[in-house]
């Protein structure tokens, strides 16, 4: 039988975004340190994507962390509105300041609120019920790792820290 | 470490380019929170009595209230404090928005501004980097439509932008600060603004605003959340739509407008249709405004959505809220709403306050109808009522012709128009023209409110209390029966006795000494939300709403680390509206100028108008004419006031 994980996901209704970023308040409040006791939207995971003559209120979760800018600049058209590609992008990208530490410029990625036990605190705060959490039951297969994909990772880590560093590295970690 | 407050101000000064970030003194917070709180204390400073509203010593202060920028909802005005062109008094015409917490985001809680730009410029604000523009490219720019064009060449899309249009270019007495869907419009902000040649504010934040314990502050705001959903569940029976919610008024959201089109006065707050409400026009008001608004949306940090994004007909977008909705037909006699959500969009590009100016024009047009204005000050006019008032609006915000004169509000177009002009002028208190409404019995409550409050706009001194009695026992009882937001539940007893008719009813009842009690708690909950930066429409605009003044001190207390109790708060407003009202008597303000219009009620009780005026006076701590004792100043640490009123003459030795 396979096994199975918990999936979270949270469905945006962005037709119901009032554009108020009540989202970006308790966000950036609840990853304060300590918890609560600062609150800062620039360091949200969530951001609403706001073009108010033009009709957009989009919240966008911060998703992966991409070294460089990609080449999309693709334009969506969603009935009579449209929408950059960019703006509609969850990465902590060079090329824009959105989901970047103001302090420290370090990535930042939604977490999910995966300490708080009422979850994702964007969701409970979003009073007019754009955010919807889902959590679902999935069927999982622990993926099995290839020679050549391990190959193609410690690859990637000789490329960046040099072979001295990571065998020194692999054999400490071993050793433990 | 600052918390809650950013901490700093920002200082510029126009006539040099000088700017400077002047951190602000602590103790303001113990003795005067935040907001308009600290602003009068500014202005009571530094401002020289004898200072008109256009000389460049005259401030203009932007302010964020104490706790905006923290999570508490709807907490996001901007306070905008000035000695206003019309009144002559300090203002502090307010807006929503996203200005507030982006500057305090930005490491600020006020920006002020002095002396005059030789240029037309704007500034700049993005964290500590501060600078001076030239703006001399964007004048004769719509106020909504610069807003954008500033972002694109800051090449910072989500910069907050405070910004006037023509109305305040041209010092337009009713000129106001637009930004997005808010604006700061009453008592003539823009014009001061525009007499500074600043065109726009831009602010972009990305700093920490502190609380000294969140989690508690978080607790506070769970419970608050709860009765939020609760009341947004739950409209209140048996008071109308419009008031049954939490927010500002509805507008955007509800068409029945029954009760604005037939109780408020058309034209020149004038005429009332008392049967204006047809199916007909219910059907055709009702399909015009579905059609037009594309999108109800909030303001900063706010779950409800008392503005709308606006696409009518072939007009281009813009933002709107409020009564704005309805003042230009009504004002123009104009029967479809369609004419005002055409002519709306005009008005935010160019500026100007929705409630002022639509009664402006129509003053000009009784003044047209009446032979006082002539041919001559018309000449080029259309003749149809939407192509005239638009004609009037053109005029008022360019200074030209009949337009220079009308641009300065009724009261003072009426004194330099002469021939009987004045008679016309007749909604005004304290030189600012008020909601055009007439009704028939003196309300007592109204009466002190209209008369004293330094805020001087009805709209925003009135909320807790119910406008009208109940009809029955049945129904006052189920409205006491969950009350928490009074600050004495022996008031419940006032509201329980008052009836619309009979011995018990207005004007006689409530009782002097009760209206005391009442409109003193919904005025001080009205200055606790503008230190704090809190939108009445969740507050003090309300009836039932989630703050009050059980609530607000365990905010403060969270936010700022100061224990504080209902009692200080209460104090500490208390300070601050009578150092408000002692700028103002120091400015020449006194009893006879606290009076509403003559027209405003049918029947008027001018002795017993005279005892109600005399014992709010007294429950306040103010003397005859309206000047806080010195028994009082002193009581509230203000000692330095009642020297500065006693060495003026206007407090004799002595007097108490």
């Amino acid at each position: 039988m396979a096994n199975s994980r918990k999936v979270k996901t949270i469905t945006v209704k962005a037709d119901k975004c009032n554009g108020c970023r009540s989202c970006e308040v308790i966000c950036s409040s609840v990853h304060a340190n300590p918890k609560h006791s600062a609150i800062n939207p620039a360091r949200s995971r969530i951001q609403v994507i706001r073009y108010p003559l033009r009709d957009i209120w989009l919240p966008i979760f911060a998703g992966e962390y991409t070294k460089a800018e990609c080449s999309g600049r693709n334009t969506y058209v969603f009935g009579d509105t449209v929408y950059n590609e960019c703006d509609m992008c969850r990465a902590s990208c060079p090329s824009r300041d959105r989901f970047t530490e103001p302090d420290s410029g370090l990535p930042l990625k939604c977490d999910m609120c995966e300490d708080e036990a009422e979850g994702p605190l964007c969701v409970k705060w979003c009073l007019n019920d754009v955010l919807t959490l889902e959590e679902r039951e999935e069927p999982y297969e622990k993926p099995v790792v290839t020679a050549t994909e391990m190959e193609l990772g410690l690859q990637s880590l000789i490329d960046r820290f040099g072979a001295k560093q990571v065998n020194e590295t692999v054999a400490r970690m071993s050793r433990r | 470490m600052r918390y809650a407050e950013a901490g700093y101000n920002l200082e510029i000064d126009l006539a040099t380019g000088n700017i400077e970030r002047v951190e602000t003194d602590p103790k303001l917070l113990e003795t005067h929170l935040g907001g308009l709180g600290t602003s009068v204390k500014i202005h009571w400073d530094r401002v020289p009595v004898d200072t008109k509203p256009f000389d460049p010593e005259n401030l203009l202060v932007f302010s964020n209230g104490l706790l905006c920028g923290t999570p508490a909802f709807s907490c996001n005005r901007t306070v905008v404090s000035t000695i206003s062109p019309q009144s002559e008094l300090l203002a502090y015409p307010m807006m929503g928005g996203f200005f507030a917490a982006e500057l305090k985001y930005a490491g600020y809680d006020k920006i002020v501004f002095r002396n005059k730009s030789p240029k037309w410029v704007y500034l700049w604000v993005h964290n500590d980097k501060v600078e001076l523009r030239s703006a001399e490219h964007l004048t004769g720019r719509g106020a909504l439509e610069v807003q954008d064009m500033i972002r694109a060449e800051l090449g910072e899309p989500n910069a907050q932008i405070a910004a006037i249009g023509l109305a305040g270019e041209n010092r337009v007495f009713t000129a106001s600060i637009e930004q997005g869907r808010s604006s700061s419009s009453r008592l003539g902000g823009g014009a001061v603004m525009g007499d500074k040649k600043i065109k726009a504010v831009a602010v972009r934040g990305t700093r920490d605003v502190n609380l000294a314990n969140g989690a508690e502050f978080i607790k506070v705001m769970d419970e608050i959340t709860k009765y939020i959903n609760f009341r947004n569940a739950n409209p209140l029976p048996g008071v109308m739509t419009i008031l049954s919610g939490i927010g500002s008024p509805q507008e955007m959201k509800h068409t029945d407008e029954k009760w604005h089109t037939e109780s408020f006065s058309w034209g020149n707050a004038r005429t009332r249709r008392r049967d204006f409400w047809s199916p007909e026009h219910e059907a055709e008001w009702t399909q015009t405004q579905l059609a037009a608004i594309k999108r109800l949306i909030s303001c900063f940090n706010c779950p409800q959505q008392c503005g709308a994004l606006i696409q009518h007909e072939d007009v281009p977008p813009y933002m709107a809220k409020c009564f704005g909705k309805l003042t230009w037909s009504m004002g123009a006699m104009v029967d479809n709403l369609a004419f005002n959500f055409r002519i709306l969009r005009k008005a935010t590009e160019y500026g100007v306050d929705n409630f002022s100016t639509p009664q402006i024009l129509a003053f000009a047009v009784e003044l047209y109808e009446a032979g006082i204005l002539t041919d001559k000050d018309f000449a080029g006019c259309p003749t149809d009522k939407e192509g005239r008032y638009e004609w009037l609006l053109d005029r008022v915000v360019r200074r030209e012709g009949i337009g220079d004169v009308l641009a300065d509000g009724t009261y003072w177009a009426a004194k330099r128009i002469g021939n009987g002009a004045e008679a016309f002028a007749h909604n005004v208190i304290k030189k600012h023209e008020q909601l055009p409404i007439k009704l028939s019995v003196l309300d007592p409550l109204y009466f002190l409110m209209y008369s004293t409050n330094e805020k001087i706009s009805i709209t925003q001194i009135e909320g807790n209390w119910p406008q009208a009695a109940f009809p029955t026992r049945e129904m006052r009882e189920d409205f006491v029966r969950d009350w928490p937001q009074l600050p004495d539940p022996k008031m419940k007893e006032y509201l329980l006795e008052w009836e619309p008719r009979g011995e018990k009813s207005i004007p006689y009842f409530p009782t002097p000494d009760m209206c005391c009690e009442i409109v003193d708690w919904m005025e001080q909950v009205h200055n606790i939300d503008d230190a704090l930066g809190f939108c009445a429409g969740m507050s003090s605009f309300c009836l039932k709403p989630p703050y009050h003044v059980h609530n607000f001190p365990l905010l403060i207390s969270a936010a700022t680390g100061m224990d504080v109790d209902e009692a200080w708060v209460k104090n500490t407003v208390r300070r601050s509206r009578n150092l408000h009202r002692a700028v103002n008597v120091r400015r020449g303000m006194r009893r006879a100028d606290e009076k509403p219009p003559e027209d405003h009620w049918k029947k008027r009780f001018p002795e017993y108008e005279e005892k109600l005026l005399s014992t709010y006076y007294t429950y306040k701590g103010w003397n005859h004419d309206g000047i806080p004792t010195r028994e009082t100043l002193e009581s509230l640490n203000l000692s330095y006031v009642a020297e500065d009123l006693t060495k003026r003459g206007i407090l004799s030795d002595g007097q108490q």
